[in-house]
């Protein structure tokens, strides 16, 4: 999937994903795409609390090997 | 869609209990919470420049994981506090959870409303100035007059 910023949050507990998805999300402009890599298995679930609170799309939650990807298309 | 609203009291010192108010309200803020803590009794030290005294004790604390069980009258002895605050703190690194100060900061950053509460600064004689920039000082009216509008209330 074609995306416009990558977010590197692999080793980081929650909150910490969910905090830096925001702040990532806050650099992009409507419509741009934001890929977050995560080993934090309470992310897959936070990640879809995230975007239905706030409305930013996530377009894609996938686990790959050890890690949690995923593509979220801002508000 | 109308913006949600948290309010939280903080009531606690310990390094422990410093986690749930800055965990929650960060969390809140990026989910677009508008968020005040209220920081009262022991919970104010939390709002220090310097957070190098936010400790955990073994103390009274049963519920601690203890690499070796340890019984109450080793845990009371001299430097027991300062070593499990230090375990502690390389755990939470380790484990790549955020500290205190970055949780904080995160608050601040946003837009989490920090509230002061002006009797506890009298009543242990804390100065302003240890304190870091930004809060507002006030009362339990003060927490009301935002608190009762809210969707959440929490007591920490």
């Amino acid at each position: 999937m074609d995306y416009n910023k990558e977010l590197d949050a692999r080793g980081l507990n929650c909150p910490l994903p969910i905090l830096k998805t925001k702040k990532a999300l806050g650099e992009l402009t409507t419509g741009q795409v934001l890929k977050v890599i995560s080993t934090d298995a309470g992310s897959v679930k936070d990640m879809e609390a995230f975007a239905k609170q706030t409305g930013n799309e996530l377009l894609s939650s996938q686990p790959e090997g050890k890690e949690y990807v995923f593509f979220l298309k801002k508000k | 869609m109308t913006q949600k609203k948290l309010a939280i009291i903080a009531t606690k010192g310990t390094l422990d209990m410093a986690y749930p108010p800055f965990i929650l309200a960060s969390t809140a803020a990026a989910l677009d919470y508008e968020v005040q803590i209220f920081f009262t009794f022991y919970g104010l030290t939390l709002l220090r420049k310097d957070l190098s005294g936010v400790k955990i004790s073994p103390l009274a604390n049963p519920a601690m994981p203890m690499p070796v069980p340890m019984p109450v009258l080793v845990a009371a002895l001299p430097g027991m506090e300062s070593m499990a605050t230090m375990m502690m703190k390389d755990k939470i690194k380790k484990k790549g959870v955020a500290s205190i100060e970055e949780l904080r900061s995160a608050c601040i950053e946003g837009g989490v409303k920090f509230i002061g509460c002006e009797m506890t600064v009298d009543l242990f004689d804390f100065k302003r100035e240890d304190f870091i920039d930004g809060i507002e000082y006030g009362g339990a009216s003060t927490f009301f007059e935002f608190a009762g509008s809210t969707d959440i209330c929490l007591f920490v």
